[in-house]
């Protein structure tokens, strides 16, 4: 067996060339510098592009417009990044734009900690639009997590034609640890459908389901517009037109839950307490269910791995036969109340952290067992 | 070749808007160049400029004020074949200033049209970048406290290699046009106007004063002799190709077989400058080609030169989860600020946990074993301490052997090491310790 040694920001790096992106445009910020560094190296032998833009607001319309030329683009930041993005984000959600944003969340609110890490932009990525329009969220828990993750949010940034968050962490962007590359099975690669034959309507599309797409620079015209558009690609004001995009935005995402849902679940034999969590916390929260098991106290853990849309339906069925849910988070509970709304009518118990160090599996032992 | 005006969708601008005129110019210029409609595209920015893209059948792609720069510049990196036509006004100009400067600075084959007009025509006739102190405008008097910023100028200190100001009334503006579409690298036009919806019900502004205007301002007509350099595609393109080298993941192999593989939480307490990511990489490896599963986290101030540098490194045998450290079997204190940052470790240290202690460092009382070391009485250089370090733990068997370390220190640092070169003499190993 051949292990790889890598941090969770080279790793979404391989994951994305594994991918076939060929366009990365970002600024550097601490904790997700090392995505751009590792893009800089990895994208030119590969006859792909990668540049700074002078801000974060530049990188991410560098993207938009690389993407709409055919590419699959990424960029990486940070939660201050992240604000900035914001209404390059907003565009890209309202037109469809397919790209991955890398997000190593570090300790907010503002600037907060350059150094140090917590889950903080949780809601925020899925709200940061103007609209409200759904997004995917994927969220490791490690570096072979980031690697296998930045490939799926490809594939799903392709078949959606949306932005795709990695919601990474510094605890686990700039970690170095051991992968077993081989060990995992990677999802096969989905490109965005082009568009075949005559009459193409940039935004024409079924009820839930994407735009087939065609290239800014292809022998068919396109037209890409941040404004409330028809099918057609020009600005409307027919209300009836307004309606059906806008439900088509949010089915597309919200329709396909359990198509996007990813995770990992551990239900132990006797235990009546699931615990659920979601990136670096869910690292310890497996050890927490390991030594417990030992003290002869068995106790089921759920790892989530998508964010949003909400697995709601993974949340009911495995949730089913349990008594109580202990939820853990590396944040003042940015998630639980996505949790206690579908798993209404459960004893669900909250911890969160956000000190600017990790939760400790002792800390998650205590709070699972003195209920 | 024919007009690229899309007849469904004629300009809808005020009467008398000189807009209206660039269109039909700009229109006239796509058609004398002869580039096929697919293989243009129009950016447009917001505002009245920001209706451009609707009024041709080419390429389109509308988006937020200010940042048409940035999706133009995407669109051209990632397809050179496309001939590229940014239109913006005053707003985007003053909004995406930064974009502007980069623009200039990049020189990316792209042209800019910067419609300005003195004022925000939408959203009610509010000052610009532009607008001159003295105008009446819909800002009340805010623009009465503040300059306007002459773009022409801007973009020259900011390396523009094509700048032309013009009226957007010249006669001769589908050619002034042409001349910067051809121009390889970046071309800005500034084309000044009136907008007859908002700016000239309460200022004076014809044609003719805006003739008078430009000839008042320094004369731009074209390439910027002292900005000539390579278009910023052809240059990029020619220095990434010069990286062919993709590097692949550092992977490593099992190849020794520990006698007995057991947990090891290792923590070195240095200073910036000692090698503390070095030394845990080298020891990661080591951990690697037993067979183990390792990690690493580091602890170290943004100001990379200076403070402490924190690695905690655990070699595990099974999978690791939470990679934080519980408890040290192994401590490596080489500094004192290093050491401050984890003062509270050391009282809860097992009696069994083996401590490094370089003789000029002070810790806190532990119940840990602690064998001290006198590096500078054998001259290691004091960046070489978390090194030599690593030669110690092998001696002794603490997280590491001396054949673990020897292939790890190959591997990180590419050179064939002896242990004893680690110390950068000749001293025997044993002769460090001093229990
Ligand atoms: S408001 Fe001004 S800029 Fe806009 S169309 Fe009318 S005249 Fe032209």
């Amino acid at each position: 067996m051949a292990l790889s040694f890598m941090d969770g920001n080279e790793a979404v790096a391989r994951g994305a060339m594994a991918a076939g992106c060929s366009f990365f445009a970002g600024y550097p910020i601490t904790p997700a510098t090392t995505v751009f560094a590792n893009m800089l190296k990895m994208l030119p032998p590969k006859g792909g592009i990668c540049i700074q833009g002078e801000d974060e607001i530049a990188s991410m319309g560098y993207c938009i417009g690389a993407s709409m030329a055919g590419r699959k683009v990424l960029t990486a930041t940070s939660g201050p990044g992240l604000s900035l993005y914001s209404e390059q984000i907003s565009f890209a959600v309202g037109s469809e734009i397919p790209l991955v944003i890398v997000d190593v969340q570090r300790l907010g609110p503002s600037t907060g900690s350059a150094t140090r890490g917590a889950d903080s932009d949780i809601q925020f990525m899925r709200w940061g639009n103007t609209g409200g329009v759904p997004v995917i969220v994927l969220v490791p828990r490690d570096a072979l997590d980031c690697y296998l993750l930045t490939i799926h949010a490809f594939n799903y940034a392709e078949a959606f034609r949306c932005p795709v968050f990695i919601a990474s962490n510094k605890e686990i962007g700039m970690t170095r640890e051991s992968v077993d590359l081989d060990a995992v099975a990677l999802p096969a690669l989905v490109e965005r459908k082009k568009h075949r034959g005559a009459g193409y309507l940039p935004f024409g599309a079924a009820p839930g389901a994407a735009p087939d797409f065609l290239p800014i620079g292809g022998k068919t015209l396109v037209r890409q517009t941040s404004s409330t558009h028809g099918p057609d690609g020009y600005i409307t004001i027919d209300p009836g037109v307004i309606a059906a995009n806008q439900e088509r935005l949010q089915n597309k995402i919200l329709a396909a839950e359990e198509r996007i849902t990813l995770y990992e679940e551990n239900h132990r034999e006797g235990a009546d307490t699931l615990v659920i969590s979601y990136g670096v916390t869910s690292r310890a929260v497996e050890d927490a269910c390991r030594l417990l098991e030992k003290k002869g106290k068995p106790v089921s853990s759920l790892t989530l791995k998508s964010l949003w849309p909400v697995p709601e339906t993974l949340l009911l069925k495995a949730a089913r036969n349990y008594d109580r849910l202990v939820v853990i988070e590396m944040n003042l509970g940015q998630y639980v109340g996505e949790i206690r709304r579908v798993l209404c009518g459960k004893k669900i118990d909250f911890y969160g952290q956000m000190n600017g160090i990790l939760i400790k599996p002792g800390k998650i032992m205590e709070v699972i067992e003195n209920e | 070749m024919s007009s690229r005006l899309n007849l469904d969708r004629p300009p809808v601008f005020c009467p008398g808007c000189t807009h209206e005129r660039i269109t039909k110019a700009l229109d006239r210029a796509l058609e004398k160049r002869g580039i096929a409609p697919h293989k243009t595209v129009i950016v447009s920015d917001i505002g009245c400029s920001g209706l451009f893209d609707t009024f041709f059948n080419v390429h389109a792609l509308h988006g937020l004020h200010g940042r048409a720069l940035t999706y133009a510049q995407g669109l051209k990196l990632a397809d050179p074949t496309l001939n590229v036509i940014v239109t913006m006004g005053d707003g985007g100009l003053g909004i995406g200033g930064a974009h502007v400067l980069a623009a200039c600075r990049k020189n990316l084959d792209i042209t800019l049209i910067v419609l300005n007009n003195f004022n925000f025509g939408m959203t009610g006739g509010q000052y610009s970048a532009t607008t001159p102190t003295d105008a009446k405008v819909g800002s009340e008097f805010l623009n009465q406290a503040e300059v306007p910023m002459d773009l022409c100028a801007v973009a020259e200190s900011a390396g523009a290699t094509y700048i032309s100001r013009c009226s957007g009334h010249d006669p001769a503006l589908c050619d002034l046009f042409v001349d910067a579409m051809d121009h390889k690298g970046f071309s800005l036009v500034e084309t000044l106007g009136v907008c007859t919806g908002r700016y000239t019900k309460k200022n004076q502004l014809t044609p003719r004063a805006i003739d008078a205007m430009i000839k008042a301002m320094p004369q731009m007509n074209g390439p910027v002799a002292k900005n000539q350099r390579p278009e910023y595609g052809e240059t990029y393109r020619k220095l990434a190709l010069e990286n062919k080298h993709f590097s692949m993941p550092v992977t490593i192999k099992k190849q020794f077989e520990p006698a007995a593989p057991k947990r090891e939480e290792i923590v070195i307490l240095g200073s910036a400058g000692m090698r503390i990511v070095t030394a845990g990489d080298i020891v990661c490896y080591a951990g690697m080609a037993a067979g183990m599963n390792v990690s690493m986290k580091t602890d170290y101030n943004i100001t990379v030169l200076r403070g402490h540098s924190v690695g905690e490194i655990i070699i595990s045998p099974e999978k690791i989860g939470y990679a934080g450290i519980e408890s040290p079997t192994v401590v490596v204190a080489i500094s004192d600020e290093g050491v401050q940052r984890r003062k509270a470790m050391f009282a809860t240290l097992n009696s069994d946990t083996f401590v490094l202690r370089e003789k000029s460092v002070t810790i806190p009382d532990t119940p840990a074993a602690v064998v001290e070391i006198d590096f500078k009485a054998f001259k290691v250089k004091r960046h070489d301490w978390a090194l030599a370090s690593l030669g110690v733990l092998a001696k002794e068997g603490r997280g590491l052997t001396p054949d673990l370390l020897a292939f790890a220190v190959r591997k990180k640092l590419g050179v064939r090491l002896s242990l004893l070169s680690l110390f950068g003499n000749r001293v025997s190993l044993a002769q460090f310790i001093n229990k």
